[in-house]
């Protein structure tokens, strides 16, 4: 490749190295590309991924089941550890649909064209993250049948309020607003396209389709104020998909624990939230578009910048483990500086090495322009920083734990086979959703696409003009 | 835009909102620069663009329609303010007058602690009052069942493009119009269109 200078307000596209859009595209033929999966039979391959994934939903459902009619005496928890699976599975899955809203809304802002063909995917991610990430505080309650005592709402036992000073309930408003305000947006984004859908099904799926499109037609009078939403709701987005994973880094930096009490969890857990989101974006994208036979729209382009924005992501992560350490240590505190010691030498240090090597040392790859372009090492990194990831949230949930002050009351925390039949589950849950989400809208916005298209075109008659 | 009709009536000939009862007549384009300059030449002859209906947003239509800038913001803004206001008022009311409760000899009203909150019912306030303001601005609700979407062609969503002009005013000369429809090479016109 050439070298040459790039002119200041290109180089946001230069970033992305590949093409983002290959082959010769025509509005025509993004709607029948676009539309292809959704109109012929389901492949043998989905519907073995499928019946897998419903297969470990059941399982999850029906050891979920289980926990409420038995008690939570079912897991491994103990009276030290309080907080085991359920908890890091919790920051786990919310830390996954971060990745989505970023890329739908601070890249729109930030006018990044590589984002348009793998939005709308990573937008459904978010929404199938945060469903998963909502079941395991409900089910580590105990009584989930209580579970509307976390709303503010006028009731008969005295006039007894929330309280709004407490980190599990910023999170009860946090994560609400974030799913309510992710749906929102995804299907905003949808309706168009679920017209254009619609425009060409026939019968029940017309109906179908025809109804969930809200009577679209693609008047300018709409687009006009459409566009002027979109915008909108990413400068919403924006600020919120900070703040979702501040609050959750709350329920540990405002407890007085050793290990949790620090005043770098906000940071570092919205870096890691973006880190691991980009990750789980990254191994769904590559086998969606092999299987659906998007390779054209989801370039190694889309893959590449994607893999540039792990490797700084997952840099700062070390950054963070880092100056953990070294505040740990600095601070004087003994039990602060023997909190970080037993993480990385005590009973759990397998786990904490394991996060050390996927999370700072497995990106690091992504230095060179080979390894961004290939798919084997895109997608084994990619599963690899979040096992990472999952392991970083139990180090902090259970080590801090298990070893606080007092050694009297130190205890080890293993899970059961039913805490961890439920994070199966969970990913049972994430990967049913994303199947049928593949199977019934369109993976990519044609209006997007065509858009995008449309200004290269005409980018190109201009200059053609000079 | 007034004018006066044969009868002489007066109305209005390019409403914010145009009635599908009215004649239009859609000019079927398959380009957008094509689309833009279509809309641009009727307008210096005087013909009445309603609307374009195209399959995705194409910039400085608005402009050339002549449309007012959406007050979206406005709702936005609005909404968000109220949002808060209302989540901070009641968690001060919560702690100061109806339940309060002593944690760890903290004030009653200690107010950082009651940002979060503040902060994401602003969110959610702003972002559903947005969206239900788009979709109730624009008439976009569930269709039932026999409920005919006003689609001008049916591959507006697709790869068309289409320009609706508006007949019914004075100045609209037919003969004219199948001239300018002729010299913008149209792919088709849909002559009379009408919903339902």
């Amino acid at each position: 490749m050439a070298v040459t200078e790039v002119p200041w307000e290109q180089r946001t596209e230069a970033a992305a190295e590949e093409p983002l859009l290959t082959g010769t595209p025509t509005f025509t033929s993004i709607t029948r590309d676009i539309s292809a999966p959704l109109e012929r039979r389901a492949s043998l391959a989905w519907w073995v991924a499928f019946l897998v994934a419903l297969s470990m939903l059941g399982l999850g459902f029906w050891l979920v089941v289980d926990t409420i009619r038995t008690g939570i005496g079912l897991w491994g928890l103990n009276r030290t550890v309080g907080w085991g699976f359920a908890i890091t599975n919790f920051v786990f899955w919310v830390g996954i649909g971060h990745a989505g809203t970023a890329i739908s809304a601070i890249l729109l802002l930030l006018r990044q064209r590589f984002r348009t063909s793998i939005a709308r995917a990573a937008e459904a991610m978010t929404i199938f993250a945060v469903m998963c990430a909502g079941i395991f505080p409900l089910i580590h309650m105990g009584r989930p049948w209580l579970a509307m005592w976390v709303f503010p709402y006028p009731n008969s036992r005295g006039a007894l309020w929330l309280n709004f000073r407490s980190p599990l309930l910023w999170d009860v408003f946090a994560i609400g607003t974030y799913f309510t305000v992710s749906l929102l947006f995804w299907y905003v984004g949808l309706v168009p396209d679920l017209a254009t859908v619609r425009d060409r099904a026939s019968g029940i799926r017309k109906r179908i389709y025809g109804w969930l499109s809200l009577g679209w037609n693609g008047s300018t009078r709409t687009w006009q104020r459409y566009e002027k939403a979109c915008l909108l709701l990413a400068g919403l987005a924006t600020p919120l998909v900070v703040s979702v994973h501040t609050v959750v880094s709350f329920d540990f930096a405002t407890s007085v624990i050793p290990g949790w009490h620090t005043t770098i969890f906000p940071p570092y857990f919205v870096v890691g939230a973006l880190f691991s989101g980009f990750a789980m974006v990254m191994t769904l994208l590559i086998i969606t578009r092999r299987v659906l036979h998007l390779e054209a729209f989801i370039t190694v382009g889309h893959l590449q910048a994607m893999a540039k924005i792990i490797l700084a992501t997952g840099s700062l992560v070390g950054v963070a483990y880092g100056t953990e350490l070294f505040m740990a240590w600095y601070s004087g505190n003994p039990y602060e500086r023997f909190t970080f010691f037993n993480r990385a030498f005590g009973p759990y240090a397998w786990a904490y090495w394991l996060m050390v090597f996927c999370n700072v040392i497995v990106p690091q790859i992504f230095w060179s322009a080979r390894a961004r372009r290939s798919i084997a090492v895109l997608f084994t990194a990619s599963i690899l920083v979040n096992v990472g990831m999952w392991f970083e949230r139990f180090n902090i949930v259970a080590t801090s734990l298990a070893r606080d002050f007092l050694p009297s009351s130190w205890s080890h925390y293993t899970p059961s086979w039913v805490e961890v039949g439920i994070l199966l589950g969970s990913f049972g849950l994430f990967f049913t959703c994303y199947l049928l989400f593949v199977r019934f809208a369109p993976v990519i916005s044609y209006h997007e696409v065509k858009h995008t298209l449309a200004e290269q075109q005409s980018g190109d008659s201009e200059h053609a003009h000079d | 835009m007034l004018t006066t009709e044969p009868g002489g009536v007066t109305t209005a000939t390019a409403p914010r909102e145009w009635s599908p009862t009215r004649r239009i007549h859609a000019l079927i384009f398959s380009d957008p620069e094509r689309t833009v300059q279509a809309v641009r030449l009727l307008k210096s002859r005087n013909f009445i663009v309603v609307d374009v209906h195209t399959p995705f947003p194409i910039h400085g239509l608005e402009e050339e329609l002549g449309l007012r800038p959406t007050r979206l913001g406005v709702v936005t803004l609005v909404a968000g303010i109220v949002g808060g206001l209302i989540a901070l008022w009641f968690q001060i009311w919560v702690h100061t007058v109806d339940w309060p409760i002593d944690i760890g000899g903290k004030d009653d009203l200690a107010l950082p602690g009651l940002v979060p909150v503040t902060f994401e019912m602003i969110v959610l306030a702003a972002a559903l009052a947005t969206v239900f303001g788009l979709l109730w601005r624009r008439g976009l609700y569930p269709r039932l069942e026999g409920e005919r979407v006003a689609l001008p062609h049916s591959r507006v969503t697709d790869d068309r493009f289409a320009v609706l002009v508006d007949e019914r005013n004075a100045r609209f000369d037919p003969r004219r119009f199948v001239e300018t429809c002729r010299e913008l090479e149209v792919e088709e016109v849909i002559e009379g269109w009408k919903v339902q």
